[in-house]
C-alpha cells in the first residue's frame, strides 16, 4: 500500500537545507505559527497537492547524480512531523536507493510515528527559535520543553543534528541569546553544527498575496556585521 | 629522425611522422595536486597589463574600435612588426603594426569591409578598392550561385548568420606542430603529399587538393617570413618553453592575419606547453614565476586579437568575440588525466591578468578529473564567471583524447578534422511559416511549400506536426544546398591556407548546421498538445497571434512530456538534414547554440503559441525560456541533459546563472557544491554548460553605470563577453534571464 501525503512544492537544488546539494520537498501543513515564518503558504493542512511517497522518491532519483558524497533529500515544510508516516515512507524508500535523508523540523511533536520516522533519518536540522521560554510561547505557540525533549531523543538515538536559529535583531540578536544557544549545543552531544540564519523579509509578498498580516513586518533584518559577530560567538 | 632541440624528450613515433598526440602522450606529466604552487603576476607582467588596460580603455572611448588600417590588406607579411612594449615583452607579434589596430580583410567580401570602416568613421582606401576591383571574393562567388529561394530564406531570417560575407572560421590549425617540428619539416611533409598525389588520377577532388597543397606550402613559407620580421627563425623545432610558446603563437598569429573567421579557436596547447616547461625546469633554466610570466604574456597577446566587424555582425555575435577557445584538462584514453600544472597556469591568468572573456577557456570535464583540479575550476568560475565546461566523457569516445573545441561547443580532432560552419535556422519561425501555409508574417514573404493557412478553432497537435514535418524537410534541403554553395566558394576564393597547412593533408570534414528557438518550439508544441491554442488571424487572413488557455508542461522542469518534444525536434532535424548530399562528403552535424543572436532571432519572429510575444527574445542555445523553470536549477539542467549528443554532435549549449547565496554559505561550500553539480550534470550525459555565479543586481548596476564595471565578464552562450561590449538590447536580455536564487 502506498502512503500519500500533501506537499507544497519541490526545489530540485537546495544548498542551504542540509549538507551538500539536496533535493528539497516542502510538505504542506504546520502546527506552529512562528512570526518570522517565510512560508505562510505551507500552513494549511488541506492545501498543496497530494502525492505518494513513491512519486516523490521517483523524482528524487532523477537528481541522484548531483548529490555527490554529502547531498541527498531534505523534507522541510511546513512541519514534516505532521505527516510522519508519509515522511517515513519517503525516507525508507530513499534509503533503499542509497539516498541520504535529512529532516528540517521545529521538533514540537514526538509521537510513535515520529519516532519511526527518525529511525530512517540521517540528519535533523532542528530549529530552536529562541532560548527563552516566554518568547517561545509568545512567538512560536509552544513551550521550549518540546524541542528540547525532541533533542534529547535525537541524542539518545545518536542522530546528528544541525542546530538552527533565525536571528531577528530585536528579539534574539543579543549575545546573551547566542551564548545560551551555544550552551545547548555543548550540552547535547548529537549537535555537531550550529547555523545562525539572517531573518529576511522577502516573504512579505506571500503574505500580501494571501491577504494576511506578516506579524514581523516591522522588525529589522540583521546586517552583515551583526551576523558576523554572532557567528564568531558561536564558533570560538 | 633526431633533432638537437628534442633532447630530453622521450623518443617515439612522433619523430618519424607528424604526430603531436604521440609526443604529448609519451612526454607529459600529469598533475593531481592543488593550486598552491601557482605564482602571482610579476611586476613586469603587472606593468605590461597596466599598459594594455589603458589601451582597452581608449578603445572603449573610441566606440569599440581603436584604429583601422584602411590601406593594407591583412596578411601574414603585410604589416611591419608591432609591439605592446618591445623591451619588456616575452612573446611578440601583433596582427598589425600597432596594438589593437584592426586590419581589413576583404577576401570574404568587400561590402562588409566597407560598411565596417564606415560604421567607425573610416573609409576603405582607394588602394584596397582598386586591388579588389578585378578579384572575386567569397561573397561575390556565393551570390553568383545563390538561388532566389536562398536569398528569400536569408531575407526573411529563417536561416541567418550564414558565413557568406566574411570568413567562416571554426577551423583549428594544429599550431603546436610549428613548435614541435619547425616549419621546414612541415613544408617537406606537404611536398611529399603533393608529389604523392600524382600517383592517382587527377579527378576534381585531387586536382583541387593539389592546388590547395601548393597554397599551403606557399603560406608556410610566408609564416617563416613573418616570424623573421620579428627576428625569429622558426624553420627548426623550438628549443625551450619560451620558443615553444612563441612558435605556437606565431602560427596562430599567421592564421588570424590571414583569416577573419567568426571563430578563430586555439586548440589545446597548455598541456603541450607543460612538457617544455618541465624540460626547462629539469635543466634548471626556468622558475615557476617565469613559467607563469610566459603564460601570462601569451594570454595577453590573445586578449589583444581583434577583427573588424559590422554593426549587423555584432547583433548576431555581440561583444567583439574571437572565440580563441582553449580546451583545458580532460582525460587520456589510457585513463591518465591530461591535467598538468599548465592547466592550472592557464586558468590562473584570470587572476594574474584579471577576468576576461578571451581566450575562451573551456574545461573538458570528466568524472575522472583530479578532485583538486575540479575544485580549482569551480573556484575560478565562482570568482570570475569566465570559464565554460564541456563533457569529456561524452566526447572522448568519439574524438579521442587530442580534440579541441572550435568556437563554443564544436569538437574536432586537432589537425585531423575541420568543419564547415553553418550558423543556424530559426525553428520557431519555421513553425509559424508552416501554420501559415508558407507565409512569413514578419517579413511578408511567401516561402516554402504553398498551402492554405490552417483554418481551425483550436490547433491540433498531430495536424500541426504533420505540416511542420513538411516544412522541416523543405528547409533541410534548402539549408544543405545553401551551405554547399557557401563552402564551395569559400574553398575557392578564401581558402584557409595556413590553418589547413597545419592539418593532415587528408582531413575529415563536418558540415555544422544549427537551430535556434528550441525551447520556444518545445513549449509551443506542448501548449498545442496539452492546453488549448486558438489561432487568431489578421485582416489578411494570416495567423499572427494565439490565445492559449489552460496549463501545459514547460521545458526546464524535468518533465518528459515536453522535454521529449525538444529531444524529438533535434532528432527530426538532423535526420532530415542527413538526407541531403553535402559538399566534399562532409558529415552532417547539428548544434543548439545561438551566441547572442537569440535576441535578433526573437526580434524577427512573430508571437508563438507558448505565450511568447512577437519580437521577444528567445532563450539562448538550448536554455529553457527565462523564468519558466518552476522546480529549481537541477530540474532545469535535467531537461537540457535529455537532448542527445548523438543528434547534436556540434554541441548543445546551456548557460546557467546562479547567485552566490544559492550555491552555498561560504566559499568552501560553494566550490564543493559547484563540483558536485557539474559532476551530476555531466553524468547525465549533458554536453555543455556556461557557469555564472553572480547577482542580477550587479548586472543592473553595470547597465546603469558601465564605467564602474570596466572588466565585468559574463558567460552568455558558448563564450564570455565583457558585459559593457554588449548592445543595450543584449544587456537587457541577459539581465532578464533566470538567476537561480536561494529560497
Amino acid at each position: 500500500m502506498s502512503v500519500s501525503g500533501r506537499i507544497h512544492s519541490i526545489q530540485s537544488m537546495g544548498t542551504l537545507d542540509g549538507p551538500g546539494v539536496r533535493f528539497v520537498v516542502f510538505l504542506q501543513g504546520c502546527n506552529l505559527r512562528c512570526g518570522c515564518c517565510h512560508n505562510p503558504d505551507t500552513w494549511e493542512m488541506q492545501g498543496g497537492t497530494e502525492c505518494t511517497a513513491e512519486e516523490i522518491v521517483k523524482k528524487a532519483i532523477r537528481f541522484k547524480e548531483y548529490f555527490g558524497s554529502d547531498g541527498g533529500i531534505t523534507l522541510s515544510g511546513g512541519e514534516p512531523l505532521l505527516q510522519a508516516e508519509f515522511a517515513r515512507e519517503v525516507f525508507f524508500l530513499c534509503h533503499k536507493e542509497g539516498i541520504n535523508t535529512c529532516l528540517d523540523t521545529s521538533g514540537s511533536i514526538l509521537s510513535d510515528k515520529v519516532k519511526a520516522l527518525l529511525e530512517e533519518t540521517d540528519r535533523v536540522l532542528l530549529d530552536i527559535k529562541y532560548t527563552d521560554e516566554e518568547k517561545y510561547r509568545k512567538y512560536v505557540g509552544c513551550g521550549m520543553d518540546k524541542p528540547l525533549e525532541f533533542l534529547s531523543y535525537l541524542c539518545e538515538k545518536k542522530i546528528p543534528v544541525t542546530l538552527r536559529q533565525v536571528i531577528i535583531p530585536e528579539l534574539n540578536g543579543d549575545e546573551e541569546n547566542v551564548r545560551k544557544l551555544r550552551e545547548i549545543a555543548e550540552k547535547y552531544g548529537c549537535i555537531d553544527k550550529t547555523e545562525l540564519l539572517p531573518f529576511k523579509k522577502i516573504c512579505q509578498v506571500k503574505y500580501d498575496k494571501m491577504g494576511i498580516v506578516f506579524p514581523f513586518a516591522d522588525y529589522e533584518t540583521p546586517d552583515r556585521e551583526l551576523m558576523q559577530r554572532l557567528n564568531d560567538l558561536i564558533k570560538d | 629522425m633526431e633533432h638537437k632541440n628534442w633532447s630530453g624528450f622521450k623518443a617515439g613515433e612522433w619523430q618519424n611522422e607528424i604526430n603531436v598526440r604521440n609526443f604529448i602522450q609519451l612526454n607529459y606529466k600529469e598533475y593531481n595536486g592543488d593550486a598552491d604552487f601557482l605564482a602571482e603576476a610579476t611586476p613586469r607582467t603587472k606593468e605590461l597589463m597596466k599598459k594594455l588596460e589603458a589601451l582597452f580603455f581608449i578603445e572603449r572611448q573610441y566606440g569599440g574600435v581603436l584604429d583601422i588600417d584602411t590601406a593594407t590588406v591583412s596578411s601574414l607579411t603585410s604589416y611591419s612588426p608591432g609591439y605592446l612594449d618591445e623591451k619588456n615583452e616575452l612573446i611578440v607579434g601583433l596582427q598589425t603594426n600597432r596594438p589593437l589596430k584592426r586590419g581589413v580583410n576583404p577576401f570574404g567580401g568587400m561590402r562588409m569591409v566597407r560598411q565596417a570602416c564606415e560604421a567607425y568613421g573610416y573609409k576603405l582606401s582607394r588602394k584596397v578598392e582598386e586591388e579588389f576591383r578585378f578579384r572575386t571574393t567569397h561573397n561575390d562567388g556565393v551570390f553568383r550561385a545563390y538561388t532566389d529561394e536562398m536569398r528569400q530564406a536569408r531575407k526573411c531570417h529563417v536561416i541567418t548568420g550564414l558565413p557568406d560575407a566574411y570568413g567562416r572560421g571554426r577551423i583549428i590549425g594544429d599550431y603546436r606542430r610549428v613548435a614541435l617540428y619547425g616549419v621546414d619539416k612541415l613544408i617537406a611533409e606537404k611536398k611529399k603529399d603533393k608529389a604523392d598525389l600524382a600517383n592517382y588520377a587527377f579527378n576534381t577532388e585531387r586536382t583541387r587538393l593539389n592546388e590547395e597543397l601548393f597554397q599551403q606550402i606557399n603560406f608556410l613559407g610566408k609564416l617563416k617570413e613573418m616570424a623573421l620580421m620579428y627576428g625569429y627563425d622558426i624553420s627548426e623545432p623550438a628549443s625551450n618553453a619560451r620558443e615553444a610558446i612563441q612558435w605556437t603563437y606565431f602560427a596562430y598569429l599567421g592564421a588570424i592575419k590571414e583569416q577573419n573567421g567568426a571563430a578563430m579557436s586555439l586548440g589545446r596547447v597548455s598541456t603541450f606547453f607543460d612538457i617544455y616547461f618541465e624540460r626547462d625546469f629539469a635543466n634548471g633554466t626556468l622558475t615557476e614565476s617565469e613559467a607563469q610570466e610566459l603564460m601570462d604574456d601569451f594570454v595577453m597577446k590573445l586578449r589583444m586579437a581583434r577583427h573588424l566587424r559590422t554593426p549587423e555582425y555584432n547583433e548576431l555575435f555581440g561583444g567583439d568575440p574571437m572565440w580563441i577557445t582553449e580546451a583545458v584538462g580532460g582525460m587520456g584514453e589510457d585513463g591518465r588525466t591530461l591535467v598538468t600544472k599548465s592547466s592550472f597556469r592557464v586558468l590562473n591568468t584570470l587572476y594574474t591578468l584579471g577576468s576576461s572573456p578571451e581566450p575562451n577557456l573551456t574545461v573538458l570535464w570528466s568524472n575522472g578529473l583530479p578532485e583538486n583540479f575540479k575544485k580549482f575550476c569551480a573556484k575560478v568560475s565562482a570568482d570570475t564567471d569566465s570559464i565554460q565546461y564541456e563533457n569529456d566523457d561524452v566526447m572522448r569516445p568519439i574524438y579521442g583524447d587530442d580534440y579541441a573545441i572550435a568556437c563554443c561547443v564544436s569538437a574536432m580532432k586537432i589537425g585531423k578534422q575541420m568543419q564547415f560552419f553553418g550558423a543556424r535556422c530559426n525553428l520557431a519561425k519555421l513553425l509559424l511559416i508552416a501554420i501559415n501555409g508558407g507565409y512569413d508574417t514578419t517579413s511578408g514573404i511567401h516561402i516554402g511549400p504553398q498551402m492554405p493557412v490552417m483554418n481551425v478553432e483550436k490547433l491540433d497537435f498531430d495536424e500541426v506536426m504533420e505540416r511542420y514535418q513538411i516544412y522541416i524537410e523543405w528547409l533541410s534541403h534548402l539549408y544543405v544546398n545553401t551551405m554547399n554553395i557557401i563552402h564551395y566558394m569559400h574553398d575557392k576564393y578564401a581558402y584557409e591556407k595556413i590553418q589547413m597547412a597545419l592539418h593532415d593533408t587528408e582531413v575529415e570534414r563536418f558540415m555544422a548546421f544549427g537551430i535556434a528557438g528550441l525551447s520556444v518550439v518545445a513549449d509551443s508544441l506542448s501548449a498545442i498538445k496539452y492546453a488549448n491554442v486558438r489561432p487568431i488571424k489578421d485582416r489578411n487572413g494570416f495567423i499572427t497571434e494565439f490565445e492559449t488557455t489552460g496549463d501545459f508542461p514547460k521545458f526546464g522542469n524535468d518533465d518528459d512530456r515536453v522535454d521529449l518534444i525538444a529531444k524529438d525536434m533535434t532528432h527530426r532535424m538532423i535526420t532530415e538534414l542527413r538526407k541531403n548530399d553535402t559538399y566534399r562528403q562532409a558529415i552532417h552535424t547539428l548544434s543548439v547554440l545561438t551566441i547572442t543572436s537569440n535576441v535578433m532571432y526573437g526580434k524577427n519572429t512573430g508571437a508563438t503559441p507558448d505565450g511568447r510575444k512577437a519580437s521577444a527574445p528567445f532563450a539562448p542555445g538550448a536554455n529553457p525560456m527565462h523564468n519558466r523553470e518552476e522546480n529549481g536549477a537541477l530540474a532545469s539542467l535535467n531537461s537540457v541533459a535529455k537532448i542527445s549528443y548523438d543528434d547534436c554532435r556540434d554541441g548543445i549549449s546551456n548557460t546557467f546563472s546562479i547567485t552566490p547565496e544559492a550555491l552555498g554559505r561560504d566559499e568552501e561550500e560553494r566550490v564543493n557544491n559547484l563540483v558536485t553539480i557539474l559532476d551530476g550534470y555531466f553524468k547525465k550525459k549533458a554536453h555543455h554548460i556556461n557557469i555564472n555565479v553572480l547577482n542580477r543586481e550587479t548586472l543592473k548596476k553595470a547597465y546603469e553605470n558601465p564605467e564602474a564595471y570596466p572588466n565585468l565578464t559574463i558567460r552568455v552562450s558558448g563564450y564570455a563577453v565583457n558585459f559593457n561590449k554588449l548592445s543595450r538590447e543584449q544587456q537587457r536580455e541577459v539581465i532578464s534571464r533566470t538567476f537561480h536564487e536561494a529560497i
